[in-house]
């Protein structure tokens, strides 16, 4: 009995110090990100990596909306599963003043990235604190969110005339808000199971928070200072009151069921013939135009955001920079993976895959514009885009603005007015909390 | 003491013969499932409450303040905090009450010879058996107000359960009703097959009318039983998180252990939700000592 237990024993001792030495040779990377097509889109790109280098990279998904949660968690152990991340843009504050990410500023500099990338994806997904000088990730994919709608019912002569006689002007691609608002009225019929417009409304991360500040921003709004954190005024200001009394008008032209909708949802409105348009990120519209996934990927058009009633014309922004871990045990190995993903080559061929390059050469190029029928809109948009806060305490300040715009939005509670002025009273207390302001 | 009441060893058997002694075996049993609790339960429970008066938060590297009683002060005065408890309260009252009248009705229906009762029984238990998210996922799909098989049913047209402010939370407690029903009937059934039957038959020879036999005789023998299961499914319910994070994201919904989840881990307040969950925990014990001492009461009868 003894014997056999000291022979189990050494093999299993055995195979342990094989696995082991095996494990040390192997070169491996792994990526986090969410789960979605970009990140399919990536695992394709870096197997091209593994083929040139040897270095084997895995990229690791989580559904969104455990993806913060999942990704902080291991931050905060200080863990070193995940060598680099694709993080969002607002995580860039709390994840870098914490010492989770690894200071890139070196290596933003040597290669002059603040040229080679599209100035907003620097701004927002790689620089912080604002104007500061310092990188913390190279922009990966660039996003915002823009609009799907249905080309066959806008171009329908009978609709376009029935439009034409309620609205007095033609029937197309929405040129401001307040036309928008005419067409997501106008296709809404119950009665036929066909509705006006899909919209982002989830609160349980940052979609229903997205949506609004597409019309506040595009109304001339703000969120607020974002060097000073003064939000009094800004953030309740005239014009983000009626983008939010817009937002909330556009609510009721929702197919029923229309209060926890995020980027499925706003796809399938166009795939189940529920929507005249849908409001999305760019990164879902791939879907979109691909048989497959939608029976009417033929009939479906694609614009930016339009602008609001002063001519403004914004968008909000998405998308991701990546990032090395701290406690990566590989961080020589991530940073040689980052230097093969700026070259221009890979770029291009990440643009090719369906990623969305941050590389300005490679937006502006032709062959990229028109490779799909929306990567125009997408390119235009990435050049007028604003994001949410990026400090460390924006997780309270998007849970803040989704428990008063939520039930405002969804429930009829309270007006616009209201609604904004509590929520700067409670963004104000939360930068007073934290020493922003006095 | 403990040792009085044991049984002796056999001298026969292989521990025995390997030189344990009673005392050894109950260590051997008893230690790692204490060792567990406290490395598990214990210890977490101290080291939280002396988070609790802090101003830790995990996601970042700065040491933590002792803040004094300033994240409970603040917590009661949070008027979004009270209307959470408020939602839990009333969660509870309905998802418990409505799972005790249908779990009871349900069994007072089986406790009769019928056929094919054994598995019609093991039938009804299947919706406890199934995993919260899973549950949670299908009735969500059930509710769809576009193809969702209730509408269909009931003939409600397009009728938002989910998106309904009003109805949300009621939808929830409907699916917790579904799925825990069987649990109370299952208790209920266990202590009405403990009723003597000589005790009906002695009301039916006083010609005891049904509504009399129920309340005089039935329900008082059945009442510890049933206690013990309320107060199972109250903490249940006061600590629900699953199916109502799943089912819908309405403000109506949001129960006090999905708002102390999103402090934890979404905006990383750990000192505060620590106190919170301090809150909930205290909330917790004084209900259940309610409980306790009414069960205590109807034993005594």
């Amino acid at each position: 009995m003894r014997k056999t237990m000291t022979s189990m024993l050494a093999g299993i001792g055995l195979v342990l110090a094989c696995g082991t030495s095996v494990y040390a040779q192997d070169k491996e990377l792994t990526i986090f990100w969410a789960e979605w097509d970009p990140a399919n889109y990536l695992q394709e790109l870096v197997n091209l990596y593994e083929a040139e280098s040897g270095v084997k990279v895995t990229v690791e998904t989580t559904p969104w909306p455990d993806f913060q949660t999942k990704a902080f968690t291991e931050f905060n152990a200080k863990g070193s599963a995940y060598d680099m991340v694709v993080g969002d843009s607002q995580w860039i504050g709390a994840a870098s003043e914490a010492g989770h990410y690894v200071d890139l500023t070196d290596f933003f500099n040597k290669h002059n990235l603040k040229e080679v990338m599209a100035p907003a994806t620097v701004k927002y997904y790689a620089e912080y604190p604002s104007n500061s000088g310092k990188y913390w990730s190279i922009p990966a994919e660039g996003d915002a969110v823009g609009w799907s709608y249905r080309k066959d019912w806008f171009e329908d002569p009978k609709e376009m005339e029935a439009f034409k006689a309620k609205y007095g002007y033609d029937l197309g691609i929405p040129k401001d808000w307040k036309q928008l608002r005419d067409i997501a009225e106008f296709f809404h019929r119950p009665d036929e199971k066909r509705y006006g417009v899909a919209i982002y409304t989830d609160n349980s991360y940052d979609a229903l928070v997205m949506g609004v500040e597409n019309a506040i921003f595009s109304f001339g709004g703000e969120l607020g200072d974002y060097a000073s954190y003064k939000v009094d005024g800004i953030i309740n200001s005239e014009q983000n009151v009626k983008a939010l009394e817009a937002y909330k008008e556009l609510y009721s032209f929702t197919p029923p069921g229309w209060a926890k909708s995020f980027f499925i949802e706003d796809n399938q409105a166009i795939t189940e013939n529920l929507a005249a348009m849908s409001m999305n990120y760019f990164a879902f519209f791939p879907a979109l135009i691909n048989e497959a996934s939608n029976p009417n990927a033929k009939a479906t058009g694609f614009f930016a955001n339009p602008p609001g009633p002063n001519g403004d014309q914004f968008a909000a922004l998405g998308g991701q920079g990546i990032s090395v871990i701290s406690y990566s045990q590989n961080q020589e190995e991530a940073m040689k993976f980052l230097e093969w993903f700026i070259k221009e080559d890979t770029q291009k061929k990440w643009a090719e895959l369906g990623g969305y390059t941050a590389s300005a050469k490679v937006l502006e190029s032709p062959e990229f514009q028109n490779a799909t029928p929306y990567n125009k809109a997408f390119y235009e948009t990435m050049f007028k885009v604003k994001d949410f806060w990026a400090t460390p305490e924006y997780a309270e300040l998007l849970i803040q603005m989704n428990q008063r715009v939520y039930p405002y939005i969804t429930g009829n509670q309270g007006t616009a007015k209201e609604v904004l002025d509590s929520l700067a009273a409670d963004w104000n207390a939360t930068f007073k909390k934290y020493n922003r302001v006095k | 003491m403990a040792t009085a009441v044991m049984t002796t060893l056999d001298p026969n058997s292989r521990s025995a013969a390997r030189g344990m002694s009673d005392l050894t075996i109950r260590n051997l049993f008893i230690i790692p499932t204490i060792v567990f609790l406290i490395v598990f339960n214990i210890f977490p429970l101290i080291y939280s409450l002396g988070y609790s008066f802090t101003d830790f938060r995990a996601s970042s590297p700065a040491a933590a303040n002792f803040v004094g009683l300033q994240n409970y002060r603040e917590l009661l005065n949070d008027p979004f905090i009270w209307s959470n408890f408020a939602i839990t309260a009333k969660y509870v009252i309905v998802s418990v009450v409505g799972q005790v009248i249908v779990g009871f009705g349900v069994a007072l229906l089986l406790n009769r010879d019928i056929p094919l009762k054994g598995l019609l029984t093991t039938l009804l238990l299947l919706p406890m058996m199934l995993s919260m998210a899973v549950v949670g996922l299908f009735w969500k799909l059930l509710y769809d107000p576009s193809f969702g098989i209730i509408n269909y049913t009931l003939g409600l047209g397009s009728f938002e359960w989910l998106s309904n402010p009003d109805m949300a939370l009621y939808a929830v407690a409907i699916t917790d009703i579904w799925m825990w029903s069987p649990f109370v009937m299952l208790l209920s059934l266990a202590g009405l097959s403990a009723v003597p039957k000589h005790l009906y038959e002695a009301a039916a020879i006083d010609r005891a009318g049904s509504f009399y036999t129920f309340f005089r005789i039935t329900l008082p023998l059945v009442a510890p039983i049933l206690m013990i299961a309320i107060i199972f499914r109250t903490m249940e319910a006061f600590k629900t998180f699953d199916l109502a994070y799943i089912l819908t994201s309405q403000p109506t919904t949001e129960v006090i252990s999905i708002r102390l989840y999103k402090m934890a881990f979404q905006e990383w307040q750990t000192g505060r939700s620590c106190a919170l969950a301090y809150i909930v925990l205290i909330m917790i014990l004084a209900i259940t000592n309610i409980y306790v001492k009414y069960l205590n009461k109807v034993k005594e009868r």
